[in-house]
């Protein structure tokens, strides 16, 4: 890696952290200065002012907001995400198992689709304007345009209503056998997959077909170069960096979707967990969830942003 | 695109036929939100069939849902919730991001690197996991989910807004303007501003599918617009329970939501390339 | 000798944007004999370019070819197969591009770029290859020949580019090459290096060539025959000596006439009261990037520049791309606030940016740009675009606001009818001339005019021109005339300024243009104009002082 290479890397850290730190700034906003008194809200209606001052003094909300939020962003960082409202846990704890899952579950996703949609929104670019073509945009606009419950209530309705194939709900406490994970996983990552791989057709479709305006290409025609190779070696090598770009910013719907699909499907990750956590009003586990969800979704932008620079030809070959 | 293109001497662009049912599908919409109270057949409240999860009847059109409300109806109604709720959200996010978009092109330095960095660390906040959170700590109301919507989505359209606006800020009929010794203002609205205006409106659409599918699904996992009020994304949760059995009630409500969006992309997808033309 | 390329009744179409079908090649006949170079010529829209990709059996997307035959070689690319049209390319027919930058791969190295013709057509060994690469890469007098194909496209020069894209085509040692516009992206004297090399490349081989141009001094330094093209149709063939000296061709002539500009005859009115500075600029000092503990930008792209212009007087600024010209215009105008130095009008210091200067001194200075088609709102008609500044400046409404617009529109010799119209329903001279209007409006003193002509067609700029001669004996104007084209400097300025990497090197009246600049780069420059002669180039090999130039290269 040369010099120029490493310091626009570097730049893209340093932004990613500053990100960071403006998105923990508003997760903090939305969840302690949005609300009002935290601590009248723990209590309920009924509670003394001296249990309310009492709390508040323990919990530090008289300190100025943003003393806490350095409190806050500091415990975070340490490790301490502090303790459960509702069953009075570590939120360390509770997470962490539920984070394996979830991991578990992106990464299946992520297999499956990511060679689908490669040879779809590859091929459909090479095929432009075809029948073939205008199938593929046809699937691709409607999945992006319905929401991921519908493409999840399809699948259920589908497999596990009418071809009984598969069981609506996924408990990964009780495997047993590949089989049986097969068949645990299939449906959130039948949805998943779905979801993300839409995105991911057409971005890299459009990153094909960018490449194949370029003057190059047509001079690689005028060489009498094959449509095989032209792509091949001509439109693919320098479609690479905006294509793997298209990837990274595609599994970040993943982010979304998953919200969605934990939901339905009652599996143990930690969107499901966060959701939970939103009906028992339980701040810090949000709050902490929140967290990982933006964390991965600006890893996810620093890839493609690295990448896309890797990428670049003009930098590479310095 | 195969349908042929015929001229629209109207709007002075050519819209093929899969645009014009796009379009009409979106006003067909417009329209049954704005007149939803008058054409309801049934109180949208009211439990007017002793089954529940009925089938598609003379009576009922569309069935009725898990308290034998008529779904009819409630769709009519959801509608009002759905097309209004996003509506107002888009124009804000759109308003407020655009302006300040261009208002960042023109002027430049410091404001603009200030406001691009800040508002680029927003638009990386995952859109529904941020409206769980806002939900948890202050409540679902039509308020808060306006103004969540559109905070959540000012910043994406701030970021295209200002793409195109320094695009068109460098040509040289703005430097021309500042040469002659205009303000910001005359320069935003006669020289940008129309400009953009295309790409701008094409922009708006497709936030406002986003914001659709947002708001659906907030309201699927029962964070929207609470009952007994119901939105097409609060219908399908309601009666979600009627899945295993394919019930009319669960079923045209997401038939409604998937109409308005893919009806939206297709309008999209057929406008004249001038308008549909992104600079990103 | 037989004909290598034959071409009859060629017909093609091509889609607009808003889907309808226009013909744009309307019944060519064209023969190129074997070992003959012609050149197809016209301004744009000619169809130049659609015609040379037709060789190759290629219509560029949405144009498609209807009828006619295209012989090449014994081969009608017109009615063979894909297949076999894959197979001439390249071997029997190449092409290289108008913009070499572009037509190369930026992640593959040049040589494996060179060598690919070869390889898809299986001509010889790798091995092979890779030594007649570097055999024609010494033949194009390219810079260290053995190593400059392991670079990658972005490592190398725009002229060094431009030849390795020749060394790409030659190396299937093709029948015929085609070169469509293959120095138009380059600087004067760039040019000259790359010319050279092709002419020698071809007459050596003694290989059949079309060569594509808008240039005509260009073309009649290597073709043997001119084919004159407009609207897609043959004007004029003949020999380059015959149509560069007698052309019969009422375009032709046009084109012909437009390139040589009657000189300059100094107005005798302004000489009689001798020289009156209307703008001086002195130690400007500016560039780009954000300026550093020293108060100065990071990159500086003027030095230390000082320039008189006297009033009612040109002064054309000439000088190759990069050299800071229009940077100049735009410290002038207040558009890049400079870091150093001042500009004083009649006498009067002025703000640096334009938020610092009064309305009336805005008003006096105005500036064109280059592309009317950027330089005009589209979105704005055109009697909009002219009322805007005397609104501005001059508070005009109403009536008087209307009659002024139209008296302008007189003034640039345009339709009173054509104020309602938008830009893009105008041609490019006629933009241009609602571009000059606009500046005009403001009933300015001094015009800064940038290339103001340079993307207009020949004839097209020849009358533009004119018309701001007669403006500037007219309203006493003073023009600022930047330009890369010295015989457009000629035509309309009295004095010349030479600018060489953001210094001005030299200056001195038009006249002595031709006959004594001194500054080796103003004669280096200059020398380099192609001439419309049939033996400039290679009467050039005597010149001492571009002989020196060249070795340096």
């Amino acid at each position: 890696m040369n010099a120029v290479i490493a310091r626009l890397v570097l730049k893209r850290l340093g932004i990613m952290l500053l990100s960071l730190l403006i998105v923990a700034f508003a997760v903090f906003f939305a969840t302690e200065l949005l609300p009002g008194d935290v601590a009248q809200i723990l209590l309920g209606q009924a509670a003394t002012p001296e249990a309310v001052a009492g709390l508040r003094t323990a919990m530090h909300l008289d300190e100025p907001a943003f003393l806490r939020f350095l409190h806050w962003l500091f415990g975070l960082m340490s490790g301490d995400l502090g303790r459960s409202y509702a069953n009075d846990r570590e939120v360390a704890d509770l997470i962490s198992g539920r984070l394996a899952n979830s991991l578990e579950l992106a990464f299946v996703t992520t297999l499956f689709s990511v060679p689908i949609a490669l040879t779809l929104g590859i091929t459909s670019a090479m095929f432009r304007g075809s029948f073939y073509d205008r199938m593929v945009s046809v699937f691709t606009v409607t999945v992006i345009s319905i929401p991921e419950f519908m493409v999840a209530t399809l699948a259920v309705i589908i497999f596990a209503v009418y071809l009984r194939w598969l069981p609506a709900l996924s408990v990964a406490s009780e495997v047993h056998g590949i089989g049986e994970l097969l068949r645990i996983y299939a449906m959130p990552v039948i949805t998943l997959a779905f979801v993300v791989s839409a995105q991911m057709i057409r971005m890299t479709r459009a990153a094909v077909i960018d490449t194949l305006n370029t003057a190059y290409v047509e001079m690689a025609l005028l060489k009498g170069a094959s449509r095989r190779r032209i792509v091949l070696r001509h439109a693919l090598p320098n479609a690479l960096g905006p294509i793997v770009n298209a990837m990274a910013l595609s599994l970040s719907y993943l982010l979304g979707g998953v919200i969605i699909v934990e939901t339905i499907f009652n599996y143990p990750g930690v969107a499901k967990l966060m959701v939970d956590a939103v009906s028992t009003r339980d701040l810090p586990l949000i709050q902490s969830c929140a967290m990982i969800f933006c964390v991965s979704y600006l890893l996810l932008i620093l890839i493609a942003d690295v990448v896309a620079i890797m990428a670049n030809p003009r930098l590479r070959n310095q | 695109m195969t349908s042929t293109a015929r001229r629209s001497p109207r709007f002075g662009f050519a819209v093929n036929a899969v645009g014009v049912i796009g379009a009409s599908i979106i006003l067909f919409w417009i329209l049954v939100a704005v007149f939803a109270p008058w054409i309801s057949p049934y109180p949208v409240g009211k439990i007017v069939d002793f089954d529940y999860y009925g089938p598609i009847s003379s009576d009922f059109w569309l069935g009725t849902d898990y308290l034998g409300r008529d779904m009819f109806s409630r769709i009519l109604m959801g509608a009002r919730y759905t097309v209004g709720i996003s509506l107002a959200s888009v124009t804000i996010a759109c308003f407020v991001g655009v302006t300040l978009g261009m208002i960042a092109a023109v002027v430049g330095g410091w404001f603009d690197a200030v406001l691009s960095r800040f508002l680029d660390a927003l638009n990386s906040i995952p859109a529904l996991m941020f409206g769980l959170v806002v939900v948890a700590a202050v409540g679902s109301s039509l308020t808060v989910l306006i103004l969540t919507i559109a905070t959540l989505y000012a910043p994406g359209s701030y970021r295209f807004a200002r793409a195109l606006a320094v695009n068109v800020n460098a040509m040289d009929f703005v430097t021309v303007a500042r040469a002659r010794g205009e303000g910001i203002i005359y320069t935003i609205r006669e020289e940008i501003l129309p400009n953009i205006v295309g790409p701008v409106l094409a922009d708006f659409g497709l936030r406002f599918v986003f914001i659709v599918l947002l708001l659906s699904g907030l309201s699927f996992l029962g964070l929207g617009v609470q009952p007994p009020d119901a939105d097409w994304g609060a219908l399908v949760r309601e009666n979600i329970g009627g899945l295993s059995f394919g019930a009319p009630a669960v079923v045209f409500p997401s038939i409604a939501i998937a109409s308005l969006t893919i009806s939206v992309n297709m309008l999209i997808d057929n406008l004249p390339r001038r308008i549909r033309d992104r600079s990103e | 000798m037989g004909n290598v390329i034959e071409i009859r009744d060629l017909h093609v179409t091509a889609k607009t944007d808003s889907g309808r079908v226009v013909e744009i090649i309307r019944g060519v006949d064209l023969d190129v004999a074997d070992g003959e170079i012609v050149a197809l010529i016209g301004e744009s829209g000619s169809g130049k370019t659609t015609i040379a990709l037709t060789l190759l059996g290629y219509a560029r997307p949405g144009c498609s070819i209807v009828g006619g035959s295209v012989t090449v070689d014994g081969e009608d690319t017109v009615a063979i197969s894909e297949a076999e049209r894959r197979s001439l390319r390249g071997t029997r027919v190449a092409y290289v591009p108008q913009s070499a930058a572009a037509a190369f791969n930026p992640s593959k190295t040049i040589m494996d770029q060179v060598v690919e013709v070869a390889q898809i057509h299986d001509l010889m060994p790798m091995d092979a290859a890779r030594k007649k690469a570097v055999e024609l890469f010494r033949a194009l007098a390219l810079p260290e020949p053995e190593t400059i194909g392991a670079r990658y496209p972005h490592q190398v020069s725009g002229g060094q580019l431009q030849r390795l894209s020749a060394a790409m085509a030659l190396i299937g040692d093709p029948k015929v090459m085609v070169f469509d516009e293959p120095t138009t992206a380059l600087d004067v004297t760039t040019q000259i290096e790359v010319l050279r090399a092709f002419k020698a490349v071809m007459r050596e081989r003694g290989m059949a060539g079309i060569y594509v141009s808008h240039d005509l001094a260009v073309v009649a330094q290597i073709a043997d025959r001119i084919v004159v093209l407009k609207g897609g149709e043959v004007q004029e063939v003949g020999a380059t000596e015959a149509i560069v000296h007698r052309p019969s061709h009422s375009y032709t002539k046009a084109l012909i006439g437009a390139f040589h500009p009657r000189a300059r005859v100094p107005d005798p009115e302004a000489a009689a009261d001798g020289p009156q500075p209307i703008l001086k600029v002195s130690g400007v000092t500016a560039g780009y990037g954000g300026t550093g503990r020293d108060k100065m930008p990071k990159y500086v792209v003027l030095k230390n520049l000082d320039l008189t212009l006297e009033r009612g007087r040109s002064l054309g600024v000439i000088g190759e791309s990069g050299s800071g010209k229009s940077t100049l215009a735009r410290v002038i105008a207040g558009l890049l606030p400079a870091a150093k130095g001042s500009i004083e009008m009649d006498g009067v210091r002025l703000g640096q940016a334009t938020r610092d200067r009064s309305k009336e001194d805005l008003r006096k200075l105005q500036i064109v740009f280059q592309l009317a088609d950027t330089a005009l709102n589209p979105n704005k008609p055109v009697g909009a675009i002219l009322a805007r500044p005397l609104v501005f400046y001059h508070a005009m409404a109403g009536r008087e606001r209307d009659a002024e617009v139209d008296r302008l529109l007189d003034m640039v010799r345009l339709p009173r009818g054509l104020k309602h119209r938008l830009p893009s329903e105008l041609s490019g001279g006629q933009k241009q001339r609602v571009n000059f209007a606009r500046a005009l409006a403001a009933r300015p003193e001094l015009i800064l005019c940038d290339e103001i002509t340079s993307a207009l067609d020949t004839v097209v700029a020849a009358a533009v021109l004119d018309l701001l001669d007669e403006l500037q004996r007219e309203l006493g104007l003073t023009y600022m005339f930047i330009s890369h084209d010295l015989s457009t400097v000629e035509a309309i300025c009295d004095r010349v300024a030479v600018m060489y990497q953001g210094e001005k090197v030299e200056e001195m009246p038009t006249s002595r243009m031709k006959s004594g600049p001194e500054h080796p780069y103003s004669k280096l420059l200059i020398a380099s104009v192609p001439k419309l002669d049939t033996g400039w180039l290679d009467g050039l090999r005597d010149d001492p002082l571009m002989a020196a130039a060249m070795e340096g290269r």
